[in-house]
């Protein structure tokens, strides 16, 4: 008799589910690139000062995973981003953006270069047909190894320790967008000092089939550091306050605006400093050297914003000749509370949005049906505002 | 480094020689690099068996522009001007045609001749005005004059008249099998005009914009077709001769192994043997695979323009047949001073459809279609007294066979190609002392043509105009400073008529005097 094997429908589950069903106690997941993903599992505030006080576990499964090999394996990545890989060694991470011909962003992610000419690149949104078009005339494999890599951010003061309770020796000198390997059962675990929280913290790399052996040791090391589940609500408020910003939320990828003008590039969305002219071609090379000769369109803003009403899908006002001029709007915006600030990420025109200028965000807001509305003064910053110095000391503290 | 030019360009393809030769007469100090020993390309005459010579790719002229004559005042004898065309049948009741002028067909279709003819050169002729222009820039940084070109065009159509106008928007993205067979009832007469719409594509006489293909042949000369003394070296030299009057140099013999790349920009060019020549400025006349995948390489340019340079169709589908004879063949129905025409075999438009069928499966056509001239009967130099050559292009032969190209693939298509041909000839086998197939590989390797396709790349909507060679590179500046496309790739397209060439040197002066 035939059997007919099950066609997976639906969304996919991490290799980690079974372990976060466990714990779940809100059951509010979403699709994030075909996972399930968990909105949050106990209650967002709690898993939220988890990343600030002790230490969060979020699931990175999702998160597009490629392998790049072969000889061509630099060129093809110094040619895909405008910072210069060249300098980035084995061992180490480098946090990249890559353009379109037209230097307009088509997404960012980062680049670890596990080996002498070897790559995996991370990034929230899939890009086989952009990347299978940069090899063209390349000597370069890529593998989509998205699902056969589970991965775990593990955030927080006390990471290290748990780090360390786990049992990696050597840790103490990993340093910031550093990487290294240690054998777990037997199998090869890489961790990375990366995250996306801004604050001290590793991220966990290893095959699909170890990750509930993993997460049982993990939740062990950590039971006496505060250990926690988080979902993407937690996380999402602390990379607002590390500055970080997020496809589909402060920029959309250029390969899927319609319409002229909706793209951006690094210039404009504050990455200047990724962009290297002096290193050897690059995608989108020749329209960044326009746009710096001639000067952006679009400038992003940190905002610190008085009162305590989040700046949501905010327009930015400027005053000019004694009238308000609208200028922008924001698109990333939430209460920190770490940082006792109203803090926002939004878009302006230049010349706009130097630090220190003080605009204004049309807040809304509704009170028992009824709507008001403030204008509240906001402060251009230009650090981020969620930066301790764990996140880069090296050894890093016990907590 | 060695001595440093103004320009240098690679290949001395007719384009490459076109280009160099304006560019010079316009003061530049310029170079000309040729892998070959011979200038002139795909337009050279060669030896194929001793004492036997021919055209060896192109072999009849169609298109050669009269500005570029003009320009470079050329001057060279043809062995046969005004040529006709004769569409064999094997019962020798063929069908002539030159010119408006057809017979051997009913009244009716020779009227109906007439007036398709005058419509096609009409429109031919708007056309050809476009294919010696720059093509103007759709995007939103078009010039003044890009937009003038835009509103120009447009305005030309319009001036076709209401309803000029609307046949030729009807019939620019049509196929030629249905308006021939709207029109005419002579299975020859629709054979042969289908073979003049598909020559040297990968299109049958029922594939779209066919008859664009057929107003791309008829731009010009209106059809005129010639055949130079001493074969297409004929005008590769006379090019030769006004180049290096201009003070160009032309070195032979000299492939080119990469186009240097210094900050981003065309520095030069560094040839096989190591020597390195440099230029702010070098043109291309490589076909655009060429130019940008191995003398530029991908590294040095972006991944969208990369994509689109990867995607360009250029796949040849003609194969080149070459037959030394030691007398003129019998043609039953042929009076001896008609050898000089051109003859087709394309026996109805169904039949050429049916050849074109296989190539769509990497087969070659079991009765291919051959447009066939015996050079040697008005230029005796070409062959040995009383002998002659037979000069044909055979469709179709896939670049792509899927039994892939060997002596032995080859062979049989050789067989077969004189198989059909002797149908029409029948003592044909018995002449031949000598015999030669150019494959579209073969045409790759000896014409170093991506694809062995000679227009370098598809003639079709999508590869036309705004779009040739690809979007955003189609003034013949690539998206490399410095880095200039002159051959058939770029616009206008393939064919010995030097306006890629001529259009690209005038792009070129044009944008320095605008620096």
């Amino acid at each position: 008799m035939t059997t007919i094997q099950e066609v997976p429908q639906g969304r996919l589950k991490s290799p980690f589910y079974p372990r976060q069903a466990e714990l779940d106690r809100l059951n509010r997941w979403h699709e994030w690139k075909g996972y399930s993903s968990a909105d949050g599992f106990y209650d967002t505030t709690l898993e939220y000062f988890s990343i600030r006080n002790s230490t969060s576990v979020f699931d990175l499964t999702p998160m597009t995973k490629y392998r790049i090999t072969g000889p061509d394996s630099l060129d093809f990545i110094d040619r895909l981003v405008t910072r210069d890989m060249r300098k980035i060694k084995p061992g180490r991470v480098a946090y990249a953006v890559w353009c379109n011909d037209e230097g307009q962003v088509i997404d960012d992610g980062t680049i670890f270069h596990l080996k002498e000419g070897e790559y995996r690149l991370c990034s929230q949104e899939r890009h086989m047909a952009w990347l299978t078009a940069a090899a063209i005339g390349m000597d370069v494999s890529i593998v989509d190894e998205t699902h056969d890599i589970a991965a775990l951010a593990v955030q927080g003061p006390t990471s290290y320790s748990v780090m360390k309770n786990l049992g990696l020796d050597g840790i103490e000198n990993l340093k910031p967008f550093g990487l290294t390997n240690f054998d777990f059962e037997g199998t090869d675990l890489m961790v990375s000092r990366t995250g996306f929280t801004g604050d001290l913290g590793y991220e966990l790399w290893l095959p699909a089939a170890k990750a509930e052996a993993l997460w049982d040791a993990l939740f062990e090391a950590g039971k006496l550091h505060g250990i926690m589940a988080i979902g993407t609500e937690a996380l999402e408020q602390s990379r607002i306050e590390a500055g970080f910003i997020a496809a589909y939320v402060d920029f959309l990828p250029a390969d899927v605006t319609v319409r002229s003008g909706r793209s951006r590039s690094p210039f404009e969305l504050g990455l200047e400093w990724l962009v290297d002219f002096k290193k050897s071609n690059f995608n989108g090379r020749r329209a960044l050297a326009k746009e710096k000769r001639q000067g952006s369109t679009w400038r992003l803003v940190k905002l610190d914003i008085e009162g305590n009403k989040p700046a949501h899908h905010s327009y930015i006002f400027a005053k000019s000749g004694g009238r308000q001029k609208n200028i922008g709007f924001t698109t990333s915006a939430t209460w920190s509370p770490v940082c006792k600030q109203n803090i926002a990420i939004g878009t302006v025109r230049t010349p706009h949005g130097n630090v220190g200028d003080k605009l204004f965000v049309e807040i809304y807001y509704q009170r028992e049906m009824h709507w008001s509305r403030v204008m509240a003064e906001a402060t251009v910053v230009d650090k981020p505002f969620w930066n301790p110095p764990r996140r880069r000391a090296t050894p890093p503290g016990p907590f | 480094m060695n001595d440093r030019y103004d320009a240098i360009v690679v290949g001395a393809g007719h384009n490459g020689l076109v280009c160099a030769s304006l560019l010079a007469k316009a003061g530049r100090k310029v170079l000309v690099l040729e892998a070959k020993d011979q200038v002139g390309g795909a337009a050279i005459t060669r030896t194929f068996a001793e004492g036997y010579s021919v055209s060896a790719c192109a072999h009849l002229l169609y298109q050669l522009q009269p500005q570029v004559r003009k320009d470079l005042g050329l001057e060279f004898d043809m062995s046969s001007d005004q040529m006709g065309t004769i569409a064999l049948s094997p019962d020798g009741n063929h069908v002539r045609y030159n010119g408006n002028e057809v017979s051997g067909t009913s009244d009716e279709d020779a009227a109906s001749y007439k007036d398709f003819y005058r419509r096609m050169t009409r429109f031919a002729d708007l056309l050809q005005t476009y294919l010696n222009k720059t093509p103007p820039r759709l995007a939103k940084d078009a010039s003044l004059s890009d937009l003038l070109t835009l509103v120009r065009l447009g305005f030309d159509v319009r001036r076709l008249g209401k309803v000029e106008m609307q046949e030729f928007l009807r019939l620019i993205g049509i196929n030629i099998y249905d308006e021939l067979a709207e029109r005419f009832e002579s299975g020859l007469l629709k054979g042969a005009l289908s073979l003049d719409a598909v020559l040297g594509t990968h299109l049958g006489p029922r594939s779209p914009n066919t008859i664009l293909t057929y107003l791309y042949r008829l731009a010009g000369s209106h059809g005129t077709i010639s055949a130079p003394a001493g074969g297409m070296s004929a005008v590769s030299e006379a090019l030769a001769h006004s180049a290096r009057d201009n003070g160009a140099t032309i070195r032979t013999g000299m492939p080119v192994k990469k186009i240097i790349i210094e900050n981003g920009r065309a520095a030069g060019v560094e040839t096989e043997n190591g020597e390195q020549f440099s230029s702010w400025l070098v043109v291309s006349n490589a076909d655009p695979k060429t130019t940008i995948m191995r003398l530029v390489s991908a590294r040095n340019v972006e991944t969208g323009f990369t994509r689109r340079v990867h995607n360009i169709r250029m796949r040849g589908n003609a194969a080149k047949l070459h037959l030394a004879l030691d007398g003129l063949p019998h043609i039953k129905g042929i009076e001896k001073r008609e050898y000089g025409e051109r003859f087709v075999v394309a026996p109805d438009e169904n039949y050429v459809e049916r050849a074109f069928n296989a190539a769509k499966y990497g087969e070659t056509s079991t009765k291919p279609v051959f447009e066939i001239t015996f050079p040697s009967f008005r230029d005796s130099s070409l062959a040995p007294t009383g002998k002659h050559v037979l000069s044909a292009i055979v469709q179709y032969a896939p670049y792509a066979l899927r039994e892939g190209w060997s002596d032995e693939t080859r062979q049989a298509f050789l067989d077969r190609a004189i198989a059909t041909l002797g149908e029409y000839m029948p003592d044909l086998k018995q002449r031949i002392s000598a015999a030669e197939m150019l494959t579209p590989a073969d045409i790759e390797k000896e014409f170093l043509i991506t694809g062995g396709h000679w227009h370098h790349g598809e003639l079709s909507l999508d590869q036309f105009l705004f779009t040739r060679p690809v979007g955003g590179a189609a003034q013949y500046a690539m998206p490399l400073d410095g880095l200039y496309l002159c051959g058939a790739g770029a616009h206008p397209g393939g064919g010995v008529s030097g306006a890629a060439g001529r259009n690209a040197a005038r792009a070129i002066l044009k944008r320095e005097k605008a620096a």
